[in-house]
């Protein structure tokens, strides 16, 4: 099997940090998978093939994990011992809470608007703006990993999680208005 | 100890034999079967020169028929003779029903939650429905390539849910077959036109058969396909062309709608004449037999063909329009079209698909065949013909996959179109104090209520200490493997109580189920299955050997130690002693063993693999 003690970015041949080249990520996953994946294995004994799913597996959730912003930034600070359940944890940032309050109102008002698909469009693209900031500071907390940086990257990945939820929900209602039409 | 006797030098090294492996194309109305030969892949034809089969299989007393003599029958028999049974595959009675086909078929439902036809030969579930057909192939492929087959891969459509795949791969081991691979069908044309090794971009699959339409928009991004969308109309087809096309005949020759049958199937037979004849030039000739001796005659041009399908044209560029927006893009975003169907051979057709996607559509692969085509030309390389293939298939589940939560909810644990093979875990907790069981509800689909989602299979996790509520920790661990097919397990963590049921779907068939269509399918014959159980584990023995041999060859001397090397060759002498004994069960062990005392090989070699393929990267990438 691939050796588990590996962690992510030792798998990909990557030196753990926050900023990553996601070309360079993508490349070494294919050469990864072209020879762990159960399709190399398709004529193998059962026992080959099984080694083989499982290694596929753990290439695609390093793959999966690494690639994602969110992910990535929960997943070294867990490198760092520190575990931060997802949906779990809130920041007590007032300041942002009165925000996200605000943009799930606009979330709200969207349904009775003359055009709702441009009104959840631009909230999108807002979402996403914030999120980008989000991970430029994440990125400059990881560049010591001192403990105050990983309390402050906490703090940034508890954010991030609150407007990915918001992103969600805002996909979300865009699928409802679809089926309504 | 005398263990170095154990083969000639260069006995192993003796040239790998060309392993020959078939793609299956398992159409609702047409199936076929493809293999590369001599490096070409090409659909076989049966001793009659025909590369289609019809998905007809007819039930007699004496014997089963598969193909166009069970289809020439199917309107004196129909009760017997079962048409389209791809419609039926992964499906119970209920969703039959609410499929609103008009079956002419008696379904029978016993005990077991997959239906059953009713027929002379007996009861038979849409499982060995299929089996029939895909035994049929299988025999012209080894009647015409003269060997056994390595391994088939079998297409299915994108869209198809985890029963639905289930009930392909059971039908396969009833078959008696061995699965390389599901396909996805959009994705074996893709690969048909070798769309893997060129450019990167978006394709779209445009698939109009017979009696259905699909379209399924891939990305292919450095030889890694996947299927951003699908949609399409199930109750729309090539045939609908031709009934539109008699429908005119019989306006202008005068003949009345209430004409009987055999008057009907002659104008559709015309009809589908007519629409052949257009594809080349630009006007058909007509002559109707009428009822009372005289006969109609007349003309079609190319020009009245086109205004009377174009609205049924049309109507299939809908489904294309909203597959392009669930998959975030528009028409100029795709590069190809790929045609597949008979029906995409009408000029008409294309003209349009072409315009609404502004490029000219693929058609130099015969459209009825391209799918076949790709499944073989992946079955060759999953038969390990081409070891410096490139190409990987990296599919994505199609449905999202969760279970059922308090209210009615369903908690979505692996989301549509993740890569797989994938495992994701989540954890739950009892709601009561003292609760001791919990019930476990496997859904499917894009839904949040339960009630709107597919039902995928039921368990229950027992035994959990009694706990105040809230303080059981129950990890649900969903895997998915390369073929799309998911089991489940459930395990309380403080306890470690574990249910690892094998979670088969719904619909699906249990393993004694599908055993006894296994020994039902060859004659009741015990000691036919004996023999064939036998044969299966000398097989499997071989490949381990033969396996082994060659890993040994390659890196033995690389990655093992001396005694870590007479050990490895020691247990695989056993297996090599045993594996001619008559007993099935004892071969079978026999592997267990060799391949327990090898794990700890296979997994260096797994290592070393990978160890290789980063090593093209510089040291200091690896810190």
């Amino acid at each position: 099997m691939l050796d588990f003690s590996k962690n992510y970015f030792e798998l990909f041949g990557l030196s753990a940090g926050y900023i990553i080249d996601v070309e360079q990520l993508a490349g070494r996953y294919r050469e990864l998978q072209r020879v762990v994946h159960p399709d190399r294995y398709a004529n193998a004994s059962e026992q080959e093939r099984r080694i083989s799913m499982q290694g596929a597996t753990r290439i695609n959730e390093a793959f999966d994990t690494l690639k994602d912003p969110i992910l990535r930034a929960r997943y070294l600070l867990s490198l760092n011992g520190i575990d931060v359940a997802a949906q779990k944890e809130t920041t007590q940032d007032t300041a942002f809470l009165m925000e996200q309050l605000e943009l799930r109102e606009q979330l709200e008002e969207a349904r009775s608007a003359e055009d709702p698909y441009e009104v959840i469009a631009d909230l999108m693209n807002g979402i996403n703006r914030k999120i980008n900031t989000l991970i430029g500071q994440m990125a400059v907390q990881f560049e010591e990993s001192t403990p105050e940086q990983l309390e402050q990257a906490r703090e940034i990945l508890r954010k991030m999680q609150f407007l990915q939820k918001l992103r969600y929900d805002a996909e979300s209602l865009e699928t409802e208005l679809d089926e309504v039409y | 100890m005398a263990l170095l006797q154990l083969s000639e030098p260069g006995q192993s090294a003796a040239p790998r034999q060309h392993r020959l492996a078939a793609g299956i194309d398992l159409g609702t109305t047409n199936s076929l079967v493809a293999s590369v030969r001599s490096g070409q892949p090409e659909t076989l034809p049966d001793e009659q020169g025909r590369h289609i089969l019809p998905s007809v299989v007819r039930y007699t007393a004496d014997g089963v028929i598969v193909g166009h003599e069970a289809k020439a029958e199917a309107t004196s028999d129909p009760l017997n003779t079962i048409a389209s049974v791809k419609r039926l595959l992964g499906r119970g009675v209920d969703d039959i029903k609410s499929l609103g086909a008009r079956l002419p078929y008696e379904f029978r439902q016993e005990d077991t939650a997959v239906p059953r036809i009713h027929t002379v030969g007996g009861d038979v579930s849409p499982v060995e429905v299929s089996a029939e057909i895909l035994k049929k192939l299988v025999r012209r492929a080894e009647d015409t390539l003269g060997v056994d087959l390595q391994g088939v891969v079998i297409t299915v459509p994108a869209y198809f849910d985890d029963a639905q795949r289930q009930a392909t791969k059971d039908a396969a081991k009833v078959a008696g077959l061995n699965v390389l691979r599901l396909l996805n069908e959009p994705t074996a044309a893709a690969v048909a036109y070798g769309l893997d090794s060129g450019s990167d971009g978006v394709h779209a699959i445009y698939d109009l058969g017979g009696g259905t339409f699909d379209i399924s928009i891939l990305r292919l991004n450095r030889g890694v396909f996947e299927v951003l969308s699908t949609g399409g109309d199930s109750a729309l087809g090539g045939d609908d062309l031709d009934r539109l096309v008699a429908e005119w005949i019989m306006s202008e020759a005068g003949i009345s709608d209430d004409a009987d049958h055999a008057m009907l199937r002659r104008l559709m037979r015309d009809a589908c004449a007519a629409k052949e004849a257009l594809t080349e030039s630009d006007s058909a000739q007509l002559r109707v037999d009428l009822d009372d001796g005289s006969h109609w005659e007349g003309e079609l041009t190319r020009d009245q063909f086109n205004s009377l399908v174009d609205p049924l044209i049309k109507k299939t560029l809908a489904p294309c329009r909203r597959a392009l927006r669930d998959a975030g893009l528009t028409a100029a975003d795709v590069e190809d079209v790929v045609m597949v169907g008979g029906s995409t051979r009408v000029p008409r057709v294309r003209e349009l698909v072409g315009d609404f996607f502004s490029t000219e559509p693929m058609v130099s692969i015969d459209p009825d065949c391209v799918v076949a085509i790709g499944a073989a030309i992946q079955a060759d390389i999953l038969a390990g013909n081409k070891p410096e293939e490139e190409m990987l298939l990296l599919d994505v589940n199609p449905l999202s996959l969760g279970i059922e939560t308090m209210g009615g909810l369903v908690e979505k644990i692996i989301p549509c179109n993740t890569t797989i093979p994938v495992a994701r875990a989540q954890e739950f907790t009892t709601f009561k104090d003292g609760q001791t069981a919990m019930a476990v509800h496997v859904l499917q689909g894009e839904r949040e209520l339960v009630s709107d989602s597919r039902s995928l299979a039921r368990f229950e996790l027992r035994g959990i200490p009694p706990m105040v509520a809230g303080a059981a920790r129950i990890r649900v661990t969903f895997s998915v493997d390369a073929d799309g097919l998911l089991s489940v397990e459930a395990q309380e963590q403080s306890s470690g109580v574990k249910a690892s049921i094998e979670v088969k779907p719904s619909y699906g068939l249990t393993d004694s189920e599908i055993e006894t269509m296994l020994r039902d399918s060859i004659e009741h014959a015990e000691d036919d299955m004996e023999a064939r159980r036998l044969r299966e584990q000398q097989v499997e023995a071989d490949r381990v050997i033969e396996a082994l041999r060659a890993a040994l060859d390659e890196d033995g001397k690389v990655l093992l130690n001396e005694q870590e090397l007479e050990s490895v060759e020691a247990a695989l002498e056993k297996l090599v002693a045993i594996s001619r004994s008559d007993s099935h069960s004892e071969i079978k062990q026999g592997i267990e063993a060799l391949e327990k005392a090898c794990e700890f090989y296979v997994e260096r070699r797994m290592n070393a693999s990978v160890k290789s393929a980063m090593s093209g990267h510089s040291v200091d990438e690896f810190e």
